[in-house]
């Protein structure tokens, strides 16, 4: 039995597991003691959920439960490793390097830093969505403090070499910060295979709930120090004071369990999904642009662009079925998505685009019917499309004179 | 973002859908927008030489529901209408018609700007034929 809207947005946010809820319930009643509360079963009970929390995340990424610093999610894990390590390392150096395709929790922390006097580079990605590890390596200075590039993009997926900048962050003696938010229960994440020194991550995109995260600061190897960007009462080693959410902390330890038993064969079964939806579409349209390497990829993650279609127009169509598009007439900005504008393949691929985010609660059956209604509303447009028509009567749109407006 | 009712009635059931033969003399032909903004839309008159009135009018469009339901409305509201009477439709009107937001009256003012285009083009065909 299919339910709609067909939710198919799992990079935006994912759907709370019930056994993350079930483990949550009795900490928002019964056991809703403050985790610092030092003299009561209350707090004892907490706390004990928070420690026993802590090693289940940090058994997900290969760290010691001393090395995860919770935090309110991604944004600020982002913000806190960035300005953190950027203060505290100012002296030895103001220098950051960054790419252009990061979230926008890395890319304004950034701008706000160079504002603050720091120097940041935006590598460029290639064609298929990666940064290349020579401009990297070129990029990197006596002044240069942090390196901080995504594990796997939000909207194409892709996954970036970590293990070789870590290998070169290493080498140079530089700090490596990665936001592995949409990477980490998915794909195999190891802070120290990878010479990660600092890795965001939020719960809510490993179906667990939302506004709660953890920034992994290492503490061995050497040893990262960070300034805080929230004061008060020394929570969390100094590094981020405020009550702690007990409650989400208990979920996203749930969470970070279920993903590390699991994600070996879901990550299987995420990806037979995602390629039969792929091969559905390609079976029956064409004009498919894939948006990032297919090689290199989050199992769940499909990004096409159907050419000569508007993404809006297309989203409105298919609208029994929760996706997102890159288009901009889909953004408050009216600005079509930059991640794919930095592919370099045009604005109008980028307008045409559909990210679909597969998650563990989808189904074949939900596949088939997502890959049909695409085909029809999609044929459908195109008899509609101008561009469509025009390319099918031989006119080469990129040699045409268009009025802009 | 919600739609209205209009909009997706357009949507789903767009009205005037297709071409009409471009070199036609009594066929205007309007091209605007660009595929690297997002939105391209075609609007096609034919004009009753005789009468001076719009016999047939037909569209296609690349852009979000918006611009496609603004497009069909202008079809709809062009038939009929005299070459004069047609270039007297704002993009106002169809913002009132299909209660678009602020951020889609761009898409309406594409629609009015190919209703423009394709009279003139009609015009400057008549002109280069007598
Ligand atoms: C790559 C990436 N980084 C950071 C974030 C922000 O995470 P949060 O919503 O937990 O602040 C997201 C999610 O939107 C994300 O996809
Ligand atoms: S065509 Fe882009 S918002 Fe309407």
């Amino acid at each position: 039995m299919l339910k709609f809207p067909i939710y198919f947005d799992n990079h935006a946010t994912s759907p709370v597991d019930p056994r993350v809820l079930e483990a949550m319930l009795p900490y928002f009643t019964e056991r809703f003691g403050n985790a610092a509360s030092r003299n009561h079963k209350y707090g004892w009970e907490a706390e004990e959920a928070v420690e026993q929390a802590r090693k289940q995340i940090a058994d997900l990424i290969g760290a010691s439960p001393k090395e995860i610093v919770f935090t309110s999610g991604a944004t600020e894990s982002d913000n806190l490793a960035i300005r953190g390590a950027a203060y505290m390392y100012r002296e030895k150096g103001d220098h950051i390097i960054t790419a252009v395709t990061e979230h926008k929790a890395v890319i304004d922390t950034c701008k706000r830093l160079e504002k603050e006097g720091f120097r940041v580079t935006y590598l460029p990605v290639k064609k298929d969505g990666l940064v290349d590890l020579g401009q990297l390596r070129a990029a990197i200075t006596e002044k240069t403090v942090l390196i901080t590039i995504m594990t796997a993009n939000n909207e194409i997926g892709v996954l970036q070499p970590i293990a070789e900048i870590g290998a070169i962050a290493k080498e140079k003696g530089v700090l490596f910060h990665t936001d592995a938010v949409q990477a980490v229960g998915k794909v195999p994440f190891d802070v120290n295979a990878l010479n990660v020194h600092m890795a965001s991550i939020t719960a809510h995109k490993m179906y667990g709930p939302k506004g709660i995260g953890a920034l992994y600061v290492r503490r061995r190897n050497p040893r990262v120090l960070l300034t805080p960007i929230i004061e008060g009462g020394g929570h969390e080693r100094g590094m981020r004071s405020g009550t702690l959410n007990v409650p989400g902390i208990v979920g996203f330890g749930k969470a970070a369990e279920i993903c590390r038993l699991e994600m070996a064969a879901e990550s299987v079964r995420m990806q037979a999904l995602r390629d039969r939806l792929n091969r559905k579409l390609h079976e029956r349209l064409d004009e498919l642009y894939i948006n990032g390497s297919m090689d290199h990829r989050l199992p769940g993650n499909l990004n096409i662009s159907f050419a000569y279609v508007e993404g809006e127009s297309l989203l409105m169509g298919i609208n029994d079925v929760a996706v997102s598009s890159g288009s901009a007439c889909t953004s408050a900005s009216l600005e079509p998505s930059y991640v794919l504008k930095a592919l370099g393949a045009g604005d109008e691929l980028a307008h045409s685009s559909i990210r679909f985010g597969l998650g563990r609660f989808n189904t074949e059956e939900e596949v088939d019917y997502v890959a049909d209604k695409l085909v029809s509303v999609v044929s459908k447009l195109r008899e509609m499309s101008p561009l469509y028509e025009m390319v099918k009567d031989g006119v080469d749109l990129s040699k045409m004179q268009w009025s802009a407006h | 973002m919600a739609y209205s009712e209009k909009v997706v009635d357009h949507f789903n059931n767009p009205r005037n859908v297709g071409s009409l033969p471009k070199q036609d003399p009594t066929v205007g032909t309007g091209l605007v927008g660009a595929p690297e903004c997002g939105d391209v839309m075609k609007l096609q008159v034919k004009v009753n030489p005789e009468t001076g009135v719009i016999d047939e009018a037909k569209f296609k469009t690349f852009g979000c529901g918006s611009a496609i339901a603004s497009s069909s409305l202008a079809t709809e509201w062009l038939k009929g209408k005299t070459v004069d009477q047609a270039l007297a439709i704002k993009n106002t009107d169809i913002v009132a018609e299909l209660a678009l937001p602020p951020v889609k009256i761009h898409c309406s003012v594409l629609a009015e700007d190919a209703i423009k285009a394709a009279i003139a083009d009609y015009k400057k065909k008549q002109q280069a034929g007598q």
